[in-house]
């Protein structure tokens, strides 16, 4: 499969706080890649350097072949990667259906409003927000919110999509709903790096895991590969042999 | 374009240039032009402003200075080099926001409250420049000389040519108000006052933006500037570059509702209306800016969406009818 | 070479008072996120508050004294009137609010006064060096600067209500949480900082003659300050106003006086864009791509 991103040796300093040590991974076409690790691993700040909300102070990363290293996001939306975020952010006053516009308008391709509005009216029909795009954003429920910064994120029409945490404050209907339209955005040929804490629903929808801890990648493999690996294990529950002997109760 | 033409609001704006227009002309009463013209000068700073304020979210506590820096080059091209009103006027216009262009590059890197401070910034150094430049009169300023007029047929005809063009600049600004609120651009830069960051991640290119609307909003206000002080037959950087006008400005937005298209208009006729009976009425010189403040310390407080916003949550109808 | 370096002590002099004035201003910023628009009106506030005291006969060092407690009594006010409402709302509204503030006083002012220039007489002997006199209203103005610096960094260090105020600064809600009364805490905290620019004021009047608009200048030399030493810092204010008066104290025997706006202008964007951390501080959310 051809890598559709490649990011090396990316670094992060926050003053006294190295965020991102030394990050490498890839990611190939159409494929769900979890990002996970205990808080304060450095995982959002690893969107950051991908999406170009933050400069990183050494490494690459490369898209299509395309060094993107650094550059704005909203040049590295034109580049066809779109992202959602740990806490949403809607354009709050503007309506459901303007907020999707912009997506729309602004993502890969520099859309026409009319045709971003057909873009933005069948995206956010496949994410069940049809009934409320006449409505302010900001008064959706937290749900709402969620789907509807997925659906931005879509309308941009990206070939790789960044998701932190979107199922974070999601009742466990509405995790199952969205864990659904992840795998058919998958299928319609978009590639997912998702961060979520969530482990049953992580586990269960990726293709491969990457684990961060302390900004270090920690471990890489198949979601049975990562949850068996020792060093995981002690980094989530700190002490792997206590790990094991819960394993072999269970 | 058939489209636009069944918005209400769209007609409105016809028909208030109309009024404008016609008005005085039909009643040939000079005192109602006057009144009428400062009150075009009004609406057309405010509804530029609100460009910045009420689109993009950036408050452009200096915005005199396209109006003082068109009054200048106009008077100066006009006076030095015998250039006729409506090219200088013109030239006026697109060299201040040539200049707003490339300054704005440099101080739209800077986010909310500090941008409307450096603003502050730019409009006082300016003015102390010019202060200082004596091509320009320096602190004297420049005195236009009566021969001007010649070309126009004389200081009386001049005058109505000069207020005709007024209201074609307060009609253009409107339109032009409309046009952006309703284009890709204005989107992008509604997304941007809303939330520069996500407007960001969302692929709106803000610098680029951020930096054609600021020019955007000097060029008809340079223009009128240009007008103005080509009128007054007198320039100086006092009055050019008052920082008392620039709040008037914002005070007409915040009053009529920021961020829509009738607001600013509105907010400017009213302030304008409202500042000529009390300049009547009084004897004290800066009184309206007491009244003009307290009226923004009042709205800023209780009414931050003004007359529109009270109108819309009232109403939620005229959102579609009175953008 | 010694009148150049006479002109500079004198700067640093004058530039003591520049920073007391930024320390008002800082110290707002600082503790509850709030652009003091009205800051120029209130320095011209205290020079006409002095101006009138000493009309009615007292001298004029002892009516800084009730110039600064009339200044916080005012500044309180003001909080109630014009700032609580905007506390948490966006920076606009705050900045709208307090504008709205200097708006009605400097309007009410020139209503007044007019644009008529105001001197208040203070006689002080000089000191003299190498033939040259120091002013002594300037060395005096330094001297009860330091002062009330000094009492400043006492109050906000080492009493119970310094150390609210300081956590407030830091984290609102924490210090909510913390039970710290934080309304009361910020009504007092606009007041000290109204009052640090109205005794400001008072100062600068028996330095140098005012008419009701020297404001202006005053409070953008003060937002350079503040911009320089850093936000929410008091003693970066001082610094920074030591070294706006250093530079006005070169610039002075070398270009006309009206042209210190402009540079004074200049330095403010250029610190704005290329040093958002001030040269002591931090500046929050200050910059954009």
């Amino acid at each position: 499969m051809t890598k559709l991103l490649e990011v090396n040796g990316l670094g992060k300093r926050f003053g006294g706080l190295q965020a991102v040590a030394d990050l490498s991974l890839s990611i190939a076409e159409r494929e769900i890649v979890g990002l996970i690790g205990p808080n304060g691993a450095g995982k959002s700040t690893a969107f950051d350097l991908i999406n170009g909300v933050r400069a990183p102070d050494q490494g690459r990363v490369v898209l299509r072949g395309e060094d993107i290293t650094g550059m704005a996001p909203y040049d590295v939306v034109h580049r066809g990667i779109a992202r959602t975020h740990q806490i949403v952010q809607p354009l709050a006053t503007m309506s459901v259906l303007e907020n999707c516009i912009v997506g729309a308008c602004f993502g890969r391709d520099d859309l026409p409003l009319r045709q971003a509005e057909d873009v933005a009216r069948e995206v956010a029909g496949f994410l069940g927000l049809t009934e409320r795009l006449g409505e302010p954003a900001g008064q959706l429920t937290i749900g709402g919110k969620k789907r509807l910064e997925l659906a931005r994120a879509l309308c941009a029409r990206p070939s790789l999509l960044l998701l932190d945490e979107v199922l974070a404050g999601l009742n466990p209907t509405e995790v199952q709903r969205m864990i659904g339209l992840i795998r058919e955005i998958r299928d319609r040929g978009v590639a997912i790096l998702m961060i979520e804490h969530l482990m049953q629903a992580i586990m269960g929808l990726s293709d491969r895991i990457v684990v961060l801890s302390s900004g270090r990648m920690l471990a890489e493999g198949t979601p049975a590969e990562v949850a068996a690996n020792p060093a995981v294990i002690e980094a989530y529950l700190g002490d792997a042999s206590l790990a094991a002997k819960l394993h072999e109760r269970a | 374009m058939m489209r636009a033409l069944r918005r209400p609001t769209l007609w409105l704006i016809v028909a208030v240039t109309l009024v404008f227009a016609l008005l005085p002309l039909l009643r040939n009463d000079v005192a109602l032009r006057e009144g009428l013209l400062l009150a075009a000068v009004y609406v057309i700073l405010a509804t530029n402003v609100n460009l910045m304020i009420g689109y993009a979210g950036y408050v452009n506590f200096g915005n005199v200075v396209f109006f003082g820096l068109g009054g200048y080059a106009c008077v100066w091209l006009v006076n030095s080099h015998a250039w006729p009103l409506v090219a200088a006027a013109l030239f006026a216009g697109a060299l201040v926001s040539l200049v707003a262009f490339l300054f704005g590059l440099g101080i739209l890197k800077l986010r909310g409250a500090y941008f409307a401070l450096a603003t502050i910034g730019v409009n006082e150094g300016v003015k102390a420049f010019v202060a200082n430049f004596t091509p320009w009169g320096g602190s004297a300023g420049i005195y236009l000389s009566i021969e001007a007029y010649q070309p126009l047929g004389g200081p009386a005809r001049a005058l109505w040519t000069i207020y005709f063009l007024m209201v074609l600049v307060m009609l253009l600004s409107l339109l032009a108000s409309y046009g952006i609120k309703n284009a890709k651009f204005g989107l992008g830069l509604r997304a941007i006052g809303q939330n520069e960051d996500a407007a960001m991640v969302l692929g709106v290119p803000t610098r680029r933006y951020k930096a054609l609307i600021y020019s955007a909003s000097a060029f008809l206000p340079a223009m009128a500037g240009a007008l103005f002080f080509f009128k007054s037959a007198f320039i100086q950087p006092d009055d050019a570059f008052d920082l008392a006008l620039s709040t008037e400005a914002i005070v007409a937005v915040m009053l009529g509702g920021q961020g829509t298209l009738v607001g600013p208009a509105l907010g400017a006729v009213f302030y304008e209306e409202m500042r000529s009976t009390l300049l009547t009425a009084q004897a004290f010189s800066h009184f309206q800016l007491v009244i003009a403040g307290a009226l923004l310390l009042l709205i800023v407080q209780f009414v931050p969406g003004g007359l529109m916003g009270w109108l819309y949550r009232r109403w939620p109808c005229m959102r579609r009818i009175l953008e | 070479m010694f009148g150049i370096l006479a002109s500079i002590v004198d700067g640093v002099l004058v530039g003591s008072v520049y920073g007391l004035a930024a320390m008002g201003l800082t110290l707002i910023w600082g503790v509850m996120d709030v652009i003091n628009l009205s800051h120029g009106a209130m320095i011209v506030a205290g020079m006409f508050g002095l101006f009138y005291l000493v009309a009615l006969g007292l001298p004029a060092y002892a009516a800084l004294l009730p110039v600064l407690v009339a200044g916080f009594a005012v500044g309180v006010g003001l909080y109630w009137i014009s700032v609580h409402r905007m506390i948490g709302r966006p920076p606009l509204m705050s900045l709208l609010a307090t504008f709205a503030v200097n708006m009605v006083l400097i309007g009410l002012g020139t209503a007044l006064w007019g644009t008529v220039l105001f001197n208040v007489p203070v006689a002080l002997p000089g000191v003299g060096w190498k033939g040259y006199t120091f002013t002594g209203t300037h060395i005096m103005a330094a001297v009860v600067t330091a002062l009330i610096a000094g009492l400043l960094y006492l109050f906000l260090y080492r009493t119970r209500l310094g150390k609210a105020i300081r956590a407030v600064a830091g984290n609102r809600e924490a210090a909510e949480l913390n039970g710290i009364p934080t309304t009361q805490v910020l009504a007092l905290a606009f007041g000290l900082g109204i009052a640090l620019a109205c005794i400001s004021g008072a100062l600068i009047a028996t330095l140098f003659p005012f008419t009701v608009l020297s404001g202006t200048a005053y409070q953008l030399k003060s937002f350079v300050v503040t911009v320089l030493g850093g936000l929410g810092n008091p003693a970066g204010a001082l610094l920074g106003g030591i070294a706006l008066g250093l530079l006005e104290g070169l610039l002075t025997p070398f270009m006309p006086v009206s042209w210190t706006t402009i540079v004074e202008f200049v330095v403010f964007v250029i610190v704005l864009i290329a040093f958002p951390r001030g040269l002591f501080g931090f500046l929050r959310h200050a910059r954009s791509r």
